[in-house]
């Protein structure tokens, strides 16, 4: 008596198998498909609960068919490797599916089908979908902030001659390569903090002055974020060669700093820097919220840096130290030429992980006052003309951040590939 | 008889409670090859890294090229710069092509031209037969090609002695021979060498003395071919008997 062998397809009837597995697999995401999209039911002559588990267990039945080892089918190979490895692993990707499916014709019809961009009031917003009208109205306000729209050109120009002073490492001349880190570490930021000084702020040069508190939406973000990533890295590497130092006081004055900034939550130092802080200053002595607000977040930020570069440091051979040493070289020129240009090498995930989080934590400066991007949104959700549009906003942040943070990691990753030497 | 250009009296160094090395009293002449052998664990390299002080030594003189070394020693790095070492594990820098591992130190400690450190490093490399490789990275080496370049490289320092620990340790059989052959048109060429090895081979071509240590101590040290011939402590004796 010939037995179908049902649970065991091999190599012999593979044909078949494969044929009649796909076959199911593919009868099962159509009934998904046309009950998501659609909104017909194939299966409602089973009865009720049947109906919603049916697309489940044909799929299952399907892939339990196409499951063939070696089958020498590459595809199928693959497939059965990555997704179709065991019964359980059959389930899990037939659910992921399926919800993604499921979730798609709403999401879909939310944002982009049902939604409205027209017009510049919330009255423009009636249908069911989302108001893109009120990022578009708003749109300059969370670039910007409170900064007058006349002169939203000066933060523009500002930006793009950072951006322009930051390449100019590419273009430099080879004789002038050994000033490069003394360019990016001292020179640069000086030079940006004029620029953003004078253009930003103003009042010189036939310039109106706009206060910081004006400040705000991405542009804050991206002038906070910018100068704490720009100090935090020297100042942390400075502290991870103090951690390691053969001289008690500096170990210790680092080891300090160090367990300090890590044991406190950065908003209670963001709250010390805008409220406590000034109390301590004589009176007479000024100094811009933005700017403490930026040497908090740094000073803070710098902590975890200094750790992440220990690990580095940590990770190097002995050998690497006894080999530059016996060649003569000094404390720091054995750092400059040996250590740390290996050191920094193994840390850039690292350091890319704390400067992502470091970019992430800039909506944080809203407890103290300054609206970036975040705190824009929590202002405009609130303007009892536009209210509603909550989720709206948080999209549009989220998606931002994302591009942001994304082209961070890209980033970070070619900065490896670029890096990577064999040993 | 000329002043020694190391000059050692007793040395005693401790890690932590375990004494490693005991009384150590030794003096070499300059131009002399010296060959130190025995058993693992017997404070061999400790004693050759005390030299250039990778490591401290707490009682004793050393007295490197009329130098004394101790912590009240401020230029260190003027006697290690005189002072060439090679590893066991080669130490190359990865970062670095083998050219640029060559010129680094002759450059910044020494404060060299460029050219003229770049000329220096392809004559070194040339001599241990590696010039063809100068572009390429350590990781790119087989062990013999780094380790010829490690020599080179403590040879760009122009030092006046040169130490090796255990340079062919970590070699495969097949590549020993050619770092041995470098090592050998060294010593032809009057250098001062103080080698860490179990080659024994290596030891009766060219060191002028023999110091076979133990537990710390220098249990024997005699000429070349005394050691081999007539060796006088039974410890010595046993160990030649298992290494030859």
């Amino acid at each position: 008596m010939q037995t179908i062998n049902f649970l065991k397809p091999n190599r012999d009837n593979i044909k078949n198998y494969s044929i009649i597995g796909s076959f199911l697999v593919l009868v099962s995401l159509i009934d998904v498909i046309s009950n998501a999209f659609l909104k017909i039911n194939l299966t409602s002559f089973l009865p009720g609960s049947l109906t919603t588990l049916f697309p489940l267990i044909i799929g299952l039945i399907g892939l339990n068919m196409m499951r063939i080892d070696y089958s020498g089918n590459k595809k199928l190979d693959l497939l059965n490797k990555n997704i179709n490895t065991n019964n359980f692993n059959a389930l899990l990707t037939l659910l992921i599916l399926f919800s993604i499916i499921k979730a798609l014709p709403q999401s879909l019809s939310w944002m982009i089908f049902d939604a409205t961009i027209s017009g510049d009031s919330k009255d423009a917003c009636t249908g069911t979908g989302a108001c893109w009208t009120y990022i578009k109205v708003w749109f300059r306000r969370f670039m910007y902030g409170m900064y007058p729209n006349e002169f939203h050109w000066r933060i523009n120009t500002a930006f793009i001659l950072v951006i322009a002073l930051g390449f100019v490492g590419y273009f430099m001349k080879e004789n002038l390569k050994k000033y490069l880190a003394l360019y990016y570490v001292i020179i640069y930021p000086v030079i940006a903090y004029l620029v953003i000084y004078y253009l930003i702020s103003g009042g010189s040069f036939g310039l109106q002055w706009v206060e910081t508190g004006a400040w705000g939406g991405l542009s804050l973000t991206f002038i906070v974020s910018f100068f704490c990533l720009i100090f935090c890295f020297p100042l942390g590497m400075i502290f991870a060669l103090g951690r390691r130092s053969n001289l008690p006081a500096i170990k210790y004055i680092s080891i300090c700093y160090i367990e300090f900034w890590r044991g406190v939550p950065l908003i209670t130092v963001l709250f010390m820097s805008s409220v406590m802080f000034p109390m301590f200053l004589p009176e007479d002595f000024f100094m811009d919220k933005l700017v403490r607000v930026i040497i908090a977040i740094t000073l803070f930020e710098a902590a975890y840096c200094a750790e992440v570069i220990r690990g580095g440091l940590q990770s190097l051979p002995r050998g690497q130290y006894d080999a530059a040493k016996s060649l003569g070289m000094g404390y720091w020129k054995m750092h400059i030429f040996v250590i740390l240009p290996q050191a920094l090498k193994l840390v850039i995930p690292g350091i890319a992980n704390t400067f992502l989080a470091l970019v992430k934590d800039t909506p944080l400066i809203f407890v103290v006052g300054l609206a970036e991007l975040a705190g824009m949104l929590a202002l405009a959700k609130t303007n009892p003309k536009w209210l509603g549009f909550a989720m709206e906003g948080y999209i549009f942040a989220s998606i931002v951040f994302w591009i942001i943070c994304y082209a961070m990691s890209k980033y970070s990753y070619n900065l490896e590939a670029k890096y990577k030497t064999e040993r | 008889m000329s002043d020694p250009i190391i000059k050692i009296q007793n040395m005693n160094k401790w890690f932590g409670d375990f004494q490693v090395l005991k009384n150590i009293n030794l003096e070499v002449e300059a131009n002399k090859k010296i060959v130190v052998c025995g058993p693992s664990g017997s404070g061999k390299s400790t004693l050759i890294r005390c030299i250039n002080r990778l490591e401290e030594h707490q009682e004793g003189d050393i007295i490197v090229d009329g130098n004394e070394l101790s912590e009240k020693t401020k230029d260190i790095e003027k006697i290690r710069a005189e002072v060439g070492m090679v590893f066991q594990q080669f130490n190359l820098f990865p970062h670095l092509s083998i050219l640029d591992n060559c010129t680094l130190a002759p450059i910044w400690v020494k404060k060299m031209p460029k050219k003229e450190a770049e000329e220096l490093a392809l004559d070194q490399l040339k001599k241990v037969q590696i010039d063809d490789q100068a572009n390429k990275f350590p990781g790119q080496l087989s062990g013999g090609q780094q380790q010829r370049c490690a020599i080179a490289r403590a040879l760009c320092m122009q030092p006046k002695i040169m130490l090796f620990d255990e340079p062919t340790s970590a070699l495969d059989p097949e590549m020993i021979k050619e770092v041995l052959d470098a090592m050998v048109s060294l010593a032809k060429g009057g250098m001062t060498m103080i080698v860490v090895t179990h080659e024994m081979g290596f030891a009766k071509e060219v060191a002028d003395e023999v110091i076979f240590m133990d537990e710390g101590m220098i249990i024997e040290k005699a000429n070349t071919n005394e050691f081999f011939a007539n060796p006088k402590s039974d410890r010595t004796k046993l160990f030649l008997s298992q290494i030859l």
